[in-house]
């Protein structure tokens, strides 16, 4: 909570509430074992910002996002989520959660329940919403991810596209301030990876923060306010859109850029 | 010539019957006990205690090396040496139950198991707390998971209730033996057993096919009827993979 008494690298001033990231990352470690997977990481994500992590495989991308949400414990540095710090902050995880949607490589949609139910569980055993309420909330994020028909679907009846849609839609019932998406497109069939970047693409244009683990760049160049680089668990290289794909990348980056361009 | 007669006389008669609700009584108090015999076992090689792993090893390397039997002549037999008396019930429960508790924990960690990784992350992404998600997401996938060879444990258990014979418990083997060897009908009385035996495997199999689709989340779509036959060959068959 009391970001002012705690000791900010010297680059960095403090920020004030108002005009503090919604998510600002501060030179977070994290080994598992003895392999330094994470080096002191740092980000920013401002509100309404869409930020693109990219990075080769093993990286530390995935690890990186779920220090955010707090599925995995960071050994140092700080993670303020809306101007609050909430390093280690396991005891309010539960409620941290609640503000941030997560999307995964495997959908993960819960096999045992219908789209529509997949997307009622939380609102109603975490929001308290009634049964009803959480049916109406799940039928409009439903046509908002472009599958209403598919409402009493289960997963194991619907293709890949539609159930990372639908774990899109699962994520968004929440209300997040906060959306982390990692390589969500990366299971799909290609003729499906489109469906699924236009309604990330039209959320990031309605104003939804979120940070992409993606190494589409079509999706980078059309939504993305800023990219960010990372190998060998360091953050090499953060720059706008534009100053990316106007070439103006250091060598690193843009080495891996022409591998995943080919 | 068998006697049909006989049989039905021996069916409808007091000791039979009270043999046959004998039989049943201990294998449902058996299976209950047993099942939660597993389940904390289950949950003990869950957590990541080395004594507790450690006990349920031995626990389970107990009574699933040794005979059934043995355990039933044990616990009755030996334990009233150290001053420990149990009534013949009491021994032949307590030694099913723990003998099926090892077997259910096997069956109940699999099903734990077969969960994937990844549905718990995603509950817990959403805000649910860690019991929220064990509620709602793990245990009714699991759930589905290990209720055919529950199903089969429990049939199981049935049949072998009837070992508990041998520490004199009048349960519906017993009473036909001592039937048959006073009257010398052995036929008539062993096939009275018998169809006491079936009906309640039957009772059984129904059971689980009716848990089996009240567990199907997709059940309110399917209206398709399954003829009876078809749904009992199924549980036969899932029976087989053991
Ligand atoms: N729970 C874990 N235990 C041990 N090592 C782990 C664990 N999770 C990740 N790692 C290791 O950390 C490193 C970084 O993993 P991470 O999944 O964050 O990379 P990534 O950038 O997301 O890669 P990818 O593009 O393949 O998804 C890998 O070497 C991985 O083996
Ligand atoms: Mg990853």
């Amino acid at each position: 909570m009391n970001d002012t008494t705690r000791a900010d690298p010297p680059t960095r001033r403090p920020a004030t509430r108002a005009d503090a990231p919604l998510l600002e990352i501060v030179g977070i470690d994290k080994s598992f074992g003895q392999s330094r997977i994470l080096k002191g990481c740092s980000l920013d994500v401002r509100r309404g910002e869409t930020v693109v992590l990219i990075g080769p495989s093993g990286s530390g991308k995935s690890t990186l996002l779920r220090c955010v949400n707090l599925l995995e414990p960071a050994d140092g540095g700080d993670i303020f989520f809306e101007g609050a710090n909430i390093t280690g902050d396991f005891a309010n995880a539960a409620r941290i959660r609640r503000e941030i949607g997560m999307v995964f490589q495997n959908f993960e949609l819960f096999q045992h329940l219908s789209a529509a139910q997949n997307i009622m569980l939380a609102p109603m055993k975490v929001l308290g919403l009634s049964r009803a309420d959480a049916h109406d909330v799940a039928l409009d994020l439903l046509r908002k991810v472009r599958i209403s028909d598919k409402a009493d679907a289960f997963p194991d009846e619907l293709s890949g596209g539609q159930q990372q849609r639908v774990a899109i839609a699962r994520a968004l019932a929440m209300k997040p301030k906060l959306m982390l998406y990692d390589e969500p497109t990366s299971a799909l069939d290609p003729e499906m990876i489109r469906e699924v970047l236009d309604v990330m693409a039209d959320l990031s244009a309605e104003g939804m923060t979120s940070l992409v683990v993606t190494h589409e760049m079509g999706f980078a160049r059309r939504a993305a306010d800023k990219i960010v680089f990372m190998e060998d668990g360091r953050i090499v290289e953060t720059a706008s859109s534009e100053a990316f794909f106007g070439g103006s990348v250091n060598e690193r980056a843009q080495r891996f850029l022409d591998q995943i361009l080919h | 010539m068998m006697s049909l007669d006989l049989v039905f006389d021996y069916i409808v008669s007091p000791p039979f019957f009270h043999g046959a609700v004998l039989t049943l009584l201990i294998t449902v108090t058996s299976l209950f006990f047993g099942v939660l015999a597993g389940l904390v076992i289950a949950l003990m090689q869950e957590t990541r205690s080395r004594p507790l792993q450690l006990f349920t090893l031995i626990y389970i390397w107990l009574f699933r090396g040794t005979p059934v039997l043995f355990q039933i002549i044990f616990i009755y037999n030996v334990l009233p040496s150290y001053g420990i008396r149990l009534s013949a019930f009491l021994s032949a429960v307590i030694a099913l139950a723990l003998n099926e508790g090892a077997y259910m924990a096997e069956i109940l960690r699999s099903g734990l198991n077969a969960v994937k990784k990844g549905q718990r992350t995603a509950g817990l992404a959403l805000g649910l707390t860690t019991s929220q998600v064990m509620r709602f997401i793990v245990l009714p996938q699991a759930a589905r998971i290990v209720l055919p060879p529950m199903g089969n444990q429990m049939i199981g258990m049935l049949k072998t209730s009837a070992l508990v014979s041998v520490i004199a418990v009048e349960e519906l083997l017993l009473v036909a033996n001592q039937t048959a060897s006073a009257s010398f009908r052995y036929l008539e009385a062993l096939t009275a057993a018998g169809v006491y035996y079936l009906v309640l495997t039957t009772i059984f199999m129904a059971l689980q096919a009716m848990l089996e689709r009240s567990l199907d989340p997709k059940k309110r779509r399917r209206r398709e009827k399954r003829p009876l036959l078809d749904r009992l060959l199924l549980a036969t068959e899932s029976a087989d993979v053991r």
